[in-house]
């Protein structure tokens, strides 16, 4: 592939990760900080920022990785482990880099930081990267794409539920309850965009 | 195949071993913070290296702040004021703050990272506590089943406590007794006397503590106090001061009558003693002699019945009764009870009839 055709390419991946196959309303990944922190715009605000910065950065590394050692080697069935150690030894290292240099930003991201490691979508990306075989250019679409994609969602669900703290919610429903149906309808909006780009 | 499993495994093991090296590494170059001060109440301070959180420095230190957790903050219990240098309220602490918490800086104390110098406050009590090996000095007969306990403090060789606290007593094993046990008295001295301490003990029938101090115990011998702890203490506002404890509850009531006289302290003073009978009273002379002594002091014994009219001049019945006979301005003073729980819980009732509003009452019940 050329360069041009390899940019148009990511830029098909990255529009399609934030919509057509947005990771966390299409495969329903990172599903647990998605409820658990959704509940303020602001907090949310922070998360979504940091799982764009994180996913992208870690689904370089592990194309890194994945390329120059495993693939060589023959290793691709230990890239599950590869890939967690990658993402939590790169997360220790951000938050303390931050914490160090920008105090005002580790307010704002610090403490949600260690909460990526153990989210699903930011492994999850670095997989799907592997399985589709995505060029480099195209795995920095990938992961910035499904980044904006899930801090899209995130920031879309905690204005919803900010709006429903007055609302009277049948006692069964409340907390996580509505904020499932919230995200199945969400999904279902989604897949208006289906079709719209034949991105993989 | 066996050659690739130990390649993979050499693989994985070297990345994963390289990446916590790297950790390793850059956290000695990003989490080191330098030497840090930490001054705590304005009185103490030392340096520390930055980069660890501040329960953890402290504890590096002997400080020991209270924590079940361990520092996950996950408990809340670790709350300090830090006046300067902590940054904002992380959201790790929100759960745990009130409002007036958050506005009096208070923090949790497992959250806050020591990034550079600090200015701390920790209650009087949480850096004072530590054990005291002392000398049994002297033992007086107060009435004819109350003593007091002169303890002279030999390492360390002072003690640093507010008048109305009380410590720890470390009863040995003895005859009567197969296990070490502990029991808190008020200390009754005279705190400008940091190498003394006093206890005012009444003995219980039965009791383990008392029985051993007061059969057992001897002048010279050794005994061991923890402390000092509690809350009970004059508050630093110009109300007037009721007095009301009886029996060996006089003991931080003496402490801090020495203190305003210590400290010439000009509040409007009255202290009502109460006692069955007229043999009960105790100390009567030290308490006329702060009656000169302190500006606007009265001390009123009271006896549930007065069988010889030789004695002192006392209010007859029973102590509540005698102040709401004498009290006229219940609704300004403050009222420091001290004794046991049917006295106090007596004494509360009347108070709150007179006019004394509720958080103007303080008490430390013997139970």
């Amino acid at each position: 592939m050329n360069i041009t055709s390899q940019m148009s390419h990511a830029l098909v991946v990255f529009v399609s990760a934030i919509f057509t196959q947005n990771i966390l309303l299409s495969y329903f990944l990172g599903l647990c900080p998605f409820i658990g922190v959704s509940r303020e715009v602001k907090t949310s605000f922070g998360l979504g920022l940091a799982v764009i910065f994180v996913m992208t950065s870690t689904c370089l590394l592990n194309w890194v990785a994945y390329q120059v050692v495993l693939e060589p080697l023959g290793l691709h069935f230990f890239r599950f482990i590869m890939f967690i150690i990658i993402i939590a030894a790169f997360v220790q290292f951000v938050e303390m880099v931050i914490e160090r240099y920008s105090p005002s930003l580790y307010q704002r991201l610090g403490i949600f930081l260690p909460l990526i490691t153990v989210n699903c979508a930011i492994l999850g990306a670095s997989l799907f990267m592997v399985i589709r075989d995505y060029s480099f250019v195209a795995t920095v679409g990938y992961g910035l794409g499904s980044g904006i994609g899930w801090f899209l969602a995130i920031m879309a669900m905690a204005g919803i539920r900010q709006r429903l703290t007055n609302e009277r919610i049948p006692r069964g429903l409340q907390g996580p309850g509505i904020t499932l149906i919230i995200a199945g309808l969400m999904a279902l909006a989604f897949i208006g965009f289906t079709g719209v780009l034949q991105g993989n | 195949m066996f050659l690739a499993i130990v390649i993979a495994v050499a693989v994985v093991s070297s990345i994963g071993a390289g990446l916590a090296a790297v950790l390793v590494v850059s956290e000695h170059f990003f989490a080191n913070y330098g030497p840090c001060s930490i001054t705590i109440n304005n009185e103490r301070e030392f340096t520390a290296n930055g980069g660890k959180d501040l329960l953890s420095t402290l504890t590096t230190e002997k400080i020991f702040i209270p924590s079940a957790c361990g520092g996950r903050g996950t408990c809340g219990l670790c709350k300090l004021k830090v006046l300067e240098g902590a940054g904002p309220l992380l959201p790790t602490e929100e759960p745990y703050l009130e409002q007036d918490e958050r506005e009096s800086n208070v923090r949790l104390a497992c959250q806050v990272k020591v990034r550079n110098d600090l200015r701390i406050e920790i209650p009087q009590e949480l850096l004072a506590v530590r054990e005291y090996t002392c000398k049994c000095t002297d033992i007086t007969n107060l009435t004819h089943d109350m003593k007091q306990f002169r303890l002279e403090l030999v390492e360390p060789k002072s003690i640093d406590y507010i008048p109305g606290q009380y410590v720890q007593l470390l009863t040995p094993a003895y005859e009567k007794s197969s296990e070490e046990v502990y029991r808190a008295y008020s200390i009754s001295s005279d705190p400008a006397d940091k190498g003394v301490i006093e206890l005012i003990i009444r003995l219980v029938p039965g009791g383990i503590c008392t029985t051993y101090c007061f059969e057992y115990l001897k002048v010279g011998d050794e005994v061991k106090v923890n402390g000092p702890y509690g809350d009970f203490r004059l508050s630093d506002t110009y109300a007037p001061v009721v007095f009301i404890a009886g029996g060996s509850g006089m003991a931080p009531i003496k402490c801090m009558l020495h203190h305003m006289k210590n400290t010439g302290n000009t509040r409007k003073t009255v202290y009502y003693f109460g006692a069955n009978e007229p043999w009960e009273l105790c100390l009567v002379d030290l308490m006329r002699k702060f009656e000169k002594e302190l500006p606007d002091f009265r001390f009123v014994p009271v006896v549930c019945e007065l069988k010889d009219s030789a004695v002192q001049a006392c209010e007859v019945g029973l102590v509540t009764e005698a102040v709401s006979r004498d009290l006229e301005n219940a609704e300004e003073c403050e009222a420091y009870l001290c004794g046991s729980p049917g006295m106090i819980d007596a004494a509360i009732a009347v108070l709150k009839e007179l006019g004394t509003a509720d958080d103007r009452i303080f008490y430390d019940k013997f139970e």
